[in-house]
């Protein structure tokens, strides 16, 4: 008896809560830390960027408004289902960064417990960023955080899971929408994750993930106009200073990292959570 | 300013009041009253021939092309000040970064405290030969920089000194670092405010400081620097470089800056950014603006309309955050327009120095021909165009204030920030209508609303894409209240606990 032939998937884009081929018609195949033919994922043109921006930016009024209790839940449901892919994961992130399946489950578990610490920030960054403030006249003036805006994520390089969900995680529980750019060599752990996003409650179009060359499709990020913030991690060095100057054309928010990959493991701080917020200071006179 | 008794206040009320808040007495441009001049003393303002530049601790003649500063309302030069050339910049850079390694970052918070409180009650001494030298510098109304500019001057440097041995329940963990050598550039239209609004956080967290003031405005920045003497302040903690563009530049561009924190226009401001790119150097701006002041029709209109006159012609309408586009609700829009035009009609242009001048000069020459092409634009493109029928004076920079009627969207004056007297009037018709119409700006620095309603308030405030909202009033600002932009509005706050993460390498 035959050994039973295995369905193999095919990695398309995630753009506005669906899974189109790139407009381009390109792929690129994608190999495991061995350099064994694992996929062919889809190569992102600057067409299909500019898709994931209008797709992240219908879904910025739903996202920002929803209530932060509500947001919490959202992710929350994510890494319910995050855990549930377990082990789909595993295989991913251990092919694709040559990670012992030991290595691999505990880059998986940190991932699915970033995800939840994040998840529980929603509704508690008002109450530690923002201040009631005691200003000298007869009025009440408060200040609180707002998501910025539209995110442009250059996902890091090396990290395909930890990484990503390290980046990815505090832009959205923050309520920006985000267009995120996959690792070039290691996207597929980014691809399931989109599925995840896809079957959990995270309305489509917040997060938009891109497969492709990095260095192709930042640019039109950086440049674009309805983009509000970019974050440097996964750029490549050589374009860096490129592309801040280019962020600096619509005045940007950019979040810049060093050049080296931290250790994702380690436990943040709000760094990430505060990059990509405004705080929004409201007066109002106080009287009969 | 921050002491206004109510939301009925305006920065514009005439203390002589009669002619003042209904505006329903007499014609458009016809005082009830006269009033006799009540100039203060432009002595006060101690006035010398010649200022220089502060580096490390000393006034020095700078290097580059000595300006000749003019007050604004009579066009006369006022005094001759020396301008920093490329070598002072880096001399100066290198000071601050001696004081910053030797003294000033190694000093404890609760010292460091010390110093700014005294710079802050130097400040309150010096307060009004401070507004006097402020007026003539930079042509606003001796009331506003009085009641305004030099008092908040004193309560950012107040408010700032305490957090300087607090820093560690700020909430950027316990032992925030200070970034070192801050370059600093500020707009001649609140010069001494702004000086204080860079300089005082800056302290506070451990950094030292090069500022740049404007061109046009110097003066009141180097009294600062007298003062940091008087405060025994360490050589090398504020320096101050008088100048144009270029030593901006210079001094933003130079590699012994650790971070820059730049108020003005967005083209520049996008300059900066572009410049900084790539040197890690930790970058704030406070950029342009072109606000919507929404009104409902069942705010109460005498109010909105106290609100809306300062909205727009505080110091002349030179502010970033100033509320430049109405939009009123439809059902009202004449009614409130017609006591809207007899209120400004009764505002009093002249003599800054008098203390009965509700609006000053225009800052410059150049600055009065940019409002006055954007003024004719708008006639071009086909709004109404009302202007205050008060006289103008022969001499110095005037604009009437100005009121468009029947604006649209796609026109200049609705589109580009004028920072002069003009107001831009739009309607709407329902509360969508009015965000969808407020937030139609790449800018995104302030925004007003006006209602009697309080949950339409705050349903307004959630979706403004502004960095600060007034409800029911206007310009209010205050050293614990975080200021600053959205999207082209520039980043970064300035004031507050969220304002002292742009100085802390965090």
């Amino acid at each position: 008896m035959s050994e039973r032939i295995s369905v193999a998937k095919t990695y398309k884009l995630y753009v506005g809560g669906a899974f189109p081929r790139s407009e381009s018609g390109r792929v690129y195949p994608v190999a495991d830390s061995r350099g064994t033919f694992l996929a062919n994922a889809a190569l992102a043109s600057r067409k299909d960027a500019r898709d994931a921006v209008v797709a992240a930016r219908k879904a910025f009024a739903g996202w920002s408004a929803a209530t932060a209790y509500n947001r919490g839940q959202v992710l929350y449901r994510v890494a319910e289902l995050l855990e549930g892919r377990r082990e789909q994961f595993v295989a991913e992130v251990s092919a694709a960064e040559g990670a012992q399946t030991r290595r691999a489950q505990s880059i998986v578990d940190a991932a699915i417990d970033r995800w939840v610490w994040y998840a529980g920030w929603t509704d508690k960054l008002a109450a530690v960023l923002g201040s009631a403030n005691p200003v000298a006249g007869p009025y009440f003036c408060f200040t609180t955080p707002e998501p910025t805006g539209v995110v442009a994520v250059l996902a890091p390089q090396r990290s395909s899971l930890l990484g990503l969900v390290s980046a990815v995680a505090p832009v959205i529980a923050t309520g920006n929408t985000c267009v995120v750019v996959a690792s070039q060599d290691r996207p597929l752990p980014a691809i399931t994750l989109s599925e995840v996003l896809a079957t959990s409650d995270v309305p489509g179009g917040v997060v938009n993930v891109l497969t492709g060359r990095t260095a192709e499709l930042a640019p039109w990020l950086a440049a674009h106009a309805d983009v509000n913030a970019l974050d440097l991690t996964g750029a490549p060095e050589a374009q860096r200073v490129e592309l801040e100057r280019a962020a600096a054309g619509t005045v940007k928010r950019v979040l810049r990292t060093p050049t080296t990959e931290p250790d994702w493991s380690a436990q943040p701080d709000l760094g990430r959570l505060r990059a990509f917020v405004e705080a929004k200071t409201v007066w109002h006179p106080v009287g009969v | 300013m921050t002491n206004a008794p109510d939301a009925n206040d305006s920065a514009l009320a005439s203390p002589a009041g009669s002619a003042g808040s209904t505006g329903a007495t007499g014609a458009p441009g016809s005082s009830p009253w006269e009033y006799a001049p009540a100039p203060e003393s432009r002595d006060i303002a101690g006035l010398k021939p010649n200022y220089w530049m502060l580096v490390d601790g000393q006034f020095v003649e700078g290097t580059g092309e000595p300006l000749k500063t003019v007050n604004p309302a009579t066009e006369e030069v006022l005094a001759e000040v020396s301008t920093a050339g490329p070598a002072d910049v880096d001399k100066a850079v290198k000071a601050a970064r001696r004081a910053y390694e030797r003294v000033w970052g190694r000093m404890p918070g609760a010292e460091r405290a010390k110093y700014i409180f005294r710079i802050a009650r130097l400040i309150q001494e010096r307060a009004r030969e401070l507004a006097v030298l402020e007026t003539l510098d930079n042509g606003k109304p001796i009331r506003e920089s009085r009641d305004v500019d030099v008092p908040t001057a004193a309560a950012h440097f107040f408010y700032h000194a305490g957090w300087a041995d607090k820093l560690g329940y700020a909430g950027y963990g316990p032992d925030p670092r200070p970034l070192g050598v801050a370059g600093q550039v500020i707009p001649w239209n609140f010069p001494l405010l702004m000086a204080a609004w860079k300089i005082a956080p800056a302290l506070a967290c451990g950094n030292t400081v090069v500022l740049k003031p404007a061109e046009t405005t110097p003066l009141t920045a180097l009294v600062l620097g007298e003062i940091c003497q008087q405060a025994d302040l360490p050589p090398g903690v504020v320096n101050i470089l008088p100048g144009a563009g270029d030593v901006g530049a210079e001094l933003v561009n130079h590699p012994g800056v650790n971070k820059v924190a730049f108020t003005g226009s967005t083209e520049v401001g996008k300059l900066i950014q572009r410049s900084v790119a790539g040197t890690g150097k930790k970058l704030t701006l406070e950029l342009g603006g072109k606000a919507a002041n929404i009104v409902f029709d069942d705010a109460p209109l005498d109010q909105a309309v106290e609100g809306i006159v300062n909205g727009i012609f505080f110091n002349q309408g030179h502010v970033c955050c100033a509320g430049s586009r109405l939009l009123v609700q439809e059902s009202v829009a004449e009614e409130l327009l017609d006591k809207l035009h007899r209120r400004v009609a009764t505002l009093r242009l002249g003599d800054p120095l008098d203390k009965n001048t509700d609006i000053g000069a225009i800052n410059s020459a150049e600055q009065l021909a940019k409002i006055t092409e954007l003024a004719a634009s708008g006639e071009a493109e086909g709004a109404r165009r009302w202007s205050s029928p008060c006289a103008l004076p022969d001499k110095g920079f005037f604009f009437a204030p100005t009121v468009f009627s029947d604006v649209h969207q796609a026109m200049r004056i609705a589109r580009e920030e004028i920072f002069g007297p003009v107001l831009s009037v739009l309607t709407f018709r329902t509360p969508d209508e009015a965000v969808a119409k407020a937030n139609n700006t790449p800018y995104g620095l302030s925004a007003g609303v006006w209602t009697d309603k309080g949950s339409r308030i705050l349903w307004l405030a959630q979706r403004m894409r502004a960095g600060v909202v007034w409800a029911n009033t206007f310009n209010r600002f205050d050293p614990s209240a975080p200021f600053g932009g959205y999207q082209e509005s520039g980043f970064g706050r300035e004031g507050g606990r969220t304002g002292l993460e742009a100085y802390l390498d965090v």
